[in-house]
């Protein structure tokens, strides 16, 4: 066990390693200047040796490279060109809103496809099967920002119930989590579907399996069979899409934020990119991969732990 | 090997015929569009729907369905170039990786395609975009890397079972390499796996190149894109709703054809996958 976990550490310590080699280099290969690409056509030659020097730009890649990196373990991401605050403290401001969007989000999902993929497996076949495999077939093609513009047209502009974007701050939870809603709905409406499909699928193989034969031959009646034995099976490859989910949660998250103009960590990345800022890009973009990478990692913990067969591995 | 008739399901054939439907406009666009998306005329803006413009037309005076048609032409040639390089490096890493089992570039395609599917892919094409500046090659590029290690996958898993049987140690006895047994007959029996897998990241692709534009770094203007479109007219919401309801029923339409199209192709080419129903 203590073995697994090791190996299993070292590869999300590579894996880390291999992205934030991959994020620095690609942002070395702007063309050109960083500085000069920063400041824009018109500035300055002494700007813009100013700016390099800032940017810590002087010195070789490898270098820099452990700069940026001790940095970021230290807490210190560097220096926002544009705002003149540390990353860090943007990234502060704006967590705030992303991860709890994401969370929001998460839940929604969860709560859409557990019911809907447990309706469809026990009534395979029937018209509730359909519908429910028609309706995720068109969730998966909605693209989430389109859906969220038909919900910004529908309960916007039309019924006036909410405002088309924008956020009160977390001083009212109530007015905070009204702002998310909508945007959490677009989110998780392609993810639900996404998952009731798979635990669809997952159930209808588990049902197939012998023990949940004997269990209904004892006399347990299908609803208890599922919820007893056959959910508790199909759990593992939910929590695998689950897992997976997040990453496209927090990604979706970026191009959502944008069309609720909500100041999340995906507003920061576009500000930042449309301002040449692009040691926040670097470095925003590199705090998103960790996280992804470090929810994948948990989420195979958390098999290793609930699985006896997989602990040996 | 695919022989004989292909039989497919209803829900195939709708599938098949919303995609050959965005596929034809795109190429008839290629040579005649029913107006020119590249005048704009301001007095003939926002039209309602008429003989002339059957969709109306935009806050510039562009026909809708001109706009429309040249817009599936951007996503289907960005997303099936994505798909291609996919195709292209995915495919002989994934069967060199399966020629040579266990040995360290099996090890090295296997650990690196764990990487990349470890990666947000929308953040890091993002990223792309952003640093080689927003135009439709790069988002092709940036979309077609995450579909190497997709069908690099799929080439080892489904040439890896083939390895072990008898005609393939026939090929060996006659003196064939690997790479060209490889070549002459593992490909040939994963093909189908493969345009399965093709007709899925196809659907993908369309939806990023979407949400690409969609945030300003897919193609560029004058090109007409879906996801611009649907941008361009967020800004208008209140006064032209129409005009956000049209590009995005394209994207669905096209995705939806898609996915029904390929969920179709793998029951009728693999019966055995038909249970799963994922």
């Amino acid at each position: 066990m203590r073995r697994a976990l090791l190996t299993r550490l070292l590869s999300l310590i590579l894996s880390l390693v291999a992205a934030s080699v991959v994020i620095f280099v690609l942002l070395q290969a702007v063309p050109g200047d960083p500085a000069a690409f920063m400041l824009g056509t018109g500035a300055q030659p002494d700007t813009v040796a100013a700016l390099r020097a800032d940017l810590g730009l002087e010195g070789s890649l490898p270098v820099r490279y452990l700069d940026w990196i001790g940095g970021m373990l230290r807490g210190d991401f560097g220096t926002s060109y544009t705002y003149r605050v540390p990353v860090a403290e943007l990234v502060a401001d704006r967590v705030g809103v992303s991860l709890p969007l994401a969370a929001y989000a998460l839940i929604l999902t969860v709560v859409i496809a557990v019911p809907a993929g447990l309706i469809a497996a026990s009534r395979r076949g029937a018209a509730a099967d359909w519908g429910v495999m028609g309706a995720t077939q068109l969730g998966i093609a909605v693209p989430n920002f389109w859906f969220a513009m038909l919900l910004v047209l529908l309960f916007a502009v039309k019924l006036r119930w909410v405002s088309a974007g924008g956020f009160p701050g977390w001083s009212d939870p109530r007015a905070a989590l009204g702002a998310l809603t909508l945007p959490a709905i677009a989110l998780a409406l392609p993810q639900a579907s996404i998952l009731a499909r798979v635990l669809r699928g997952a159930l209808i193989d588990t049902m197939g399996q012998d023990y949940i034969r004997t269990a209904r031959a004892k006399g347990l009646s299908q609803r208890a069979t599922i919820v007893r034995h056959a959910l508790r099976n199909a759990a593992i490859p939910v929590l695998t899409i689950m897992g997976l989910q997040f990453s496209f949660l927090l990604a979706g998250a970026i191009i959502i934020e944008n069309v609720f103009f909500l100041p999340g960590l995906g507003r920061l990345i576009f500000q930042a990119i449309t301002q040449r800022d692009l040691i926040v890009v670097q470095s925003v973009t590199m705090l998103l991969v960790f996280a992804v990478i470090a929810v994948t990692f948990a989420v195979d913990l958390a098999y290793a732990l609930a699985d006896p067969r997989l602990r040996r591995r | 090997m695919m022989s004989g008739r292909i039989r497919l399901s209803p829900a195939g054939w709708i599938g098949a015929a919303l995609t050959a439907l965005f596929v034809g406009a795109a190429l008839l666009s290629l040579v005649w569009l029913p107006h020119d998306v590249g005048v704009l005329d301001i007095s003939a803006r926002n039209l309602p729907p008429s003989p002339a413009h059957p969709l109306g037309t935009d806050h510039y005076g562009r026909d809708m369905l001109s706009m429309l048609m040249a817009g599936a032409r951007t996503s289907i040639a960005v997303a099936l170039l994505a798909v291609g390089i996919g195709l292209g490096l995915g495919v002989p890493l994934g069967l060199l990786a399966a020629a040579r089992r266990g040995s360290w570039l099996d090890e090295v395609v296997m650990r690196g395609n764990d990487l990349i599917f470890a990666f947000p892919s929308l953040v890091i094409a993002i990223l792309i975009t952003a640093v080689f500046g927003p135009s439709a090659v790069n988002a092709i590029l940036a979309i077609g890397i995450f579909n190497i290690p997709v069908f690099a996958r799929v080439a080892r898993g489904g040439a890896l079972p083939i390895w072990t049987l008898d005609y393939i140690m026939a090929a060996r006895v006659a003196g064939k390499g690997r790479a060209l047994i490889s070549f002459q007959h593992l490909l040939p029996n994963i093909t189908s796996l493969l345009i399965v897998q093709a007709t899925i990241q196809f659907s993908l692709g369309i939806l990023a190149e979407a949400a690409l534009s969609y945030v300003g770094l897919g193609a560029q203007p004058p090109t007409a894109s879906w996801g611009r479109m649907l941008a361009d007219a967020q800004t208008m919401i209140y006064t032209e709703p129409q005009l956000a309801i049209m590009p995005g029923l394209a994207i669905v339409a096209m995705v939806l054809g898609l996915n029904l199209l390929g969920d179709a192709l793998r029951d009728a080419l693999d019966p055995r996958l038909r249970r799963m129903g994922v």
